[in-house]
């Protein structure tokens, strides 16, 4: 097994930067995801690390071996690709020995492996087919085994669900964070999908236009997210943001005027008086509660999915404000709410997105502060 | 309604007729061939499209010809070679152009256009020197570089164009996979590119197979002649006489062969020329 290693690693086609100085380091037998909306460099920096793209600036180190000019098997690596990339002349077996075979393996112990490989991953009534007769799913599985079959220190997967429909997703999902538990191989694997960075990761590298936003643990980047952009991607539905302006409040943090909830305390530290600041709150951080009158928010839609259900909120410029609460509720569309949040969970970031750092501990939780319109 | 129904019979029968036409057109030189190479030459100047009675003698008198059994192994050893030869480098160039980023592809896929623009007869005196230095003229060899010179660039662009819509991630597999670019040229591509090199490998072939003006001009002897020159030089007895029995006799026998890998190759071409076609 083994650990990777990026120090200011950066990528040039032309001039224009694919990615920019990201050092990084991934201990032995850890899963990471590589997460950001498309087009940000999660591709590319996943085939710098495979050596399909030579590193324009920097090192990369597999187990303390600079490997910028090693060729993909000599770095030990096995990659998923996309669109899976199966020979389409060759059966199941073959795509799965073909690596096996170009290492110059003899044959008794190629078969033990293929046939081992199948078996981990359930292709063995498979192995005479060719890649036409199979089913996406399976398809998928002959693309890992292949990936996996030369035992590779380090396996990358490159979007390796965004084919399959979403049922199949799933169950794929935990087939992979189960293989990972099997093979304990480090595994370095790319999505744009937040919810599957979430699942399966150890740790996720937020990428943004080709530099590293945070890196963290699931919980970390979705209680501590480091900056608004994190803030916003990570999360389902989305973190609301409202433009709010602050002032310090000496210990006790900073003191925001929110148009429509009033002025409150939040316990975040801010250098600068009067800035412009934007406040962010998780849709399950937002408590609503019956309105009297025409007081509080109008609800322009609910959602009902069962176990819970999402308020849509008018807002009176900018994006409706969306609140999630247990379902079934009292709330119907066009009435009104009034809402209150939990100072402690709540963020704020500065002009240029950076979160302001939290003064007290986090989990020193005082009630909720309430926060009624004005 | 009766109107209709018979605007569609007569819209058939028009479709039909047409097809007759050209199948006609298409196959009736052919059909007089096979039927004059079957008369014995006493009956040869009277009209007929039907064969009353089979007579051999025609093919008998071709086939007892050393001449003629040389050049057909001529043909056959020229037309192999350019085609192995014109797939080889075809393939690999098709594999430098289509998948490997370089400055000025463009530039050389336009050169390589460029070269199979000039006329035959633009080039033979230049290219008779270059055989003539180089120490074969008068051999098959003479015949198999100039005709690989103008098979080359159809070949390289029919495959650079199949070449560049092979997925890149495929060979980025094989790449992973511990593959050489060799390796994954042959074991990846290639099965891959079988329709593609089934069509050109048959254009080269019958291109090879019927050239007439450099197989005059670049062989000397009869023991190195290739089969249309060697049809083209059959005398009869005298310089009066053209001897039509033998000469058709002589001309089916060297088109059965194409006609073989035509039906053989047919699905394949079929499949090469659309590929392209549609999204596979
Ligand atoms: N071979 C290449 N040449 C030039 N630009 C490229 C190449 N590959 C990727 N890019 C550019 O790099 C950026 C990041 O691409 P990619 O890593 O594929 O993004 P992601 O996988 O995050 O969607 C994109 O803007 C893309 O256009
Ligand atoms: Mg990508």
């Amino acid at each position: 097994m083994a650990s990777v290693t990026l120090e200011n690693v950066n990528k040039r086609f032309g001039t224009t930067r694919v990615i920019e100085d990201v050092s990084l380091e991934i201990g032995d037998g850890e899963f990471v995801v590589f997460v950001g909306p498309s087009g940000c460099g999660k591709s590319t920096l996943l085939r710098l690390i495979a050596g399909l793209e030579s590193i324009t600036h920097g090192d990369l180190m597999i187990d303390d071996q600079r490997v910028n000019n090693l060729t993909p098997p000599e770095r030990g690596i096995g990659m998923v690709f996309q669109s899976y990339a199966l020979y389409p002349h060759m059966t199941v077996h073959d795509n799965i020995a073909f690596g096996l075979k170009l290492a110059k393996s003899d044959k008794q112990t190629m078969e033990e492996r293929v046939s081992q490989t199948a078996k981990i991953l359930q292709l063995d009534n498979l192995l005479d087919r060719l890649p036409k007769a199979l089913s996406g799913g399976q398809r998928q599985r002959v693309a890992i085994g292949r990936a996996m079959a030369r035992e590779p220190k380090i396996l990358l997967f490159d979007e390796p669900l965004s084919n399959l429909d979403a049922s199949l997703r799933v169950q794929t999902r935990n087939e992979i964070a189960h293989l990972h538990e099997r093979l304990g191989s480090t595994m370095i694997y790319v999505t744009h999908d937040q919810v599957e960075a979430m699942t399966l990761a150890d740790r996720i590298v937020v990428l943004n236009e080709g530099h590293v936003e945070q890196v963290g643990s699931p919980r970390a980047l979705y209680e501590q997210p480091a900056s608004r952009f994190v803030a916003g991607f990570i999360g389902s539905p989305r973190m609301n943001f409202l433009s709010v302006t602050g002032r310090t409040a000496g210990e006790a943090g900073c003191q925001i005027s929110i148009p429509g909830l009033g002025d409150q305390v939040l316990p975040r530290r801010m250098e600068n008086d009067d800035e412009s600041l934007t406040l962010g709150v998780r849709p399950e951080h937002l408590i609503p509660a019956a309105a009297t009158g025409e007081s509080g928010f109008k609800i322009l839609n609910v959602e009902y999915l069962g176990s819970e259900a999402y308020l849509y909120l008018q807002v009176p410029d900018g994006e409706a404000l969306v609140c999630r609460t247990e379902a079934p509720c009292p709330f119907t569309r066009g009435g009104r709410v009034t809402l209150t949040f939990d100072a402690h969970r709540a963020h704020l970031f500065d002009r240029d997105g950076h979160a302001l750092p939290m003064i007290a501990a986090p989990d020193t939780q005082p009630a909720p502060a309430q926060a009624t319109t004005s | 309604m009766t109107l209709r129904r018979l605007q569609a019979i007569l819209l058939k029968i028009g479709f039909w007729l047409l097809v007759g036409v050209l199948m006609l057109y298409a196959i009736f030189p052919f059909y007089y061939a096979v039927v004059t190479s079957l008369k014995p030459s006493s009956e040869l100047f009277e009209v007929s499209y039907w064969v009353d009675s089979v007579d051999l003698s025609n093919y008998a008198a071709v086939l007892s010809q050393p001449a003629f059994l040389a050049a057909i192994r001529n043909s056959v050893v020229v037309a192999i070679s350019v085609v192995a030869i014109a797939l080889l480098l075809g393939l690999t160039a098709a594999w430098a152009l289509g998948r490997v980023r370089f400055r000025g592809r463009t530039t050389v896929m336009i050169l390589v256009l460029g070269v199979s623009m000039f006329p035959q007869v633009a080039v033979l005196s230049g290219l008779f020197e270059v055989i003539r230095t180089l120490d074969l003229y008068n051999s098959p060899g003479g015949l198999i570089l100039s005709y690989t010179i103008f098979t080359l660039p159809f070949t390289v662009w029919i495959l650079t164009t199949f070449m560049r819509q092979l997925p890149d991630e495929l060979e980025e597999a094989a790449i992973v996979d511990g593959a050489s670019p060799w390796v994954t040229l042959t074991k990846v591509f290639m099965p891959l590119l079988w329709p593609a090199m089934a069509t050109t490998g048959l254009l080269a072939f019958i291109a090879a197979w019927n050239e007439f003006l450099f197989a005059l001009t670049f062989t000397l002897t009869d023991s190195e002649r290739t089969v249309p020159v060697a049809i083209a030089l059959i005398s009869g007895g005298s310089q009066y006489e053209l001897p039509w029995g033998p000469i058709m006799a002589a001309s089916v026998i060297v088109t059965v062969p194409l006609v073989i890998l035509v039906v053989i190759f047919q699905r394949r071409i079929v499949s090469g020329l659309t590929a392209g076609a549609v999204k596979g």
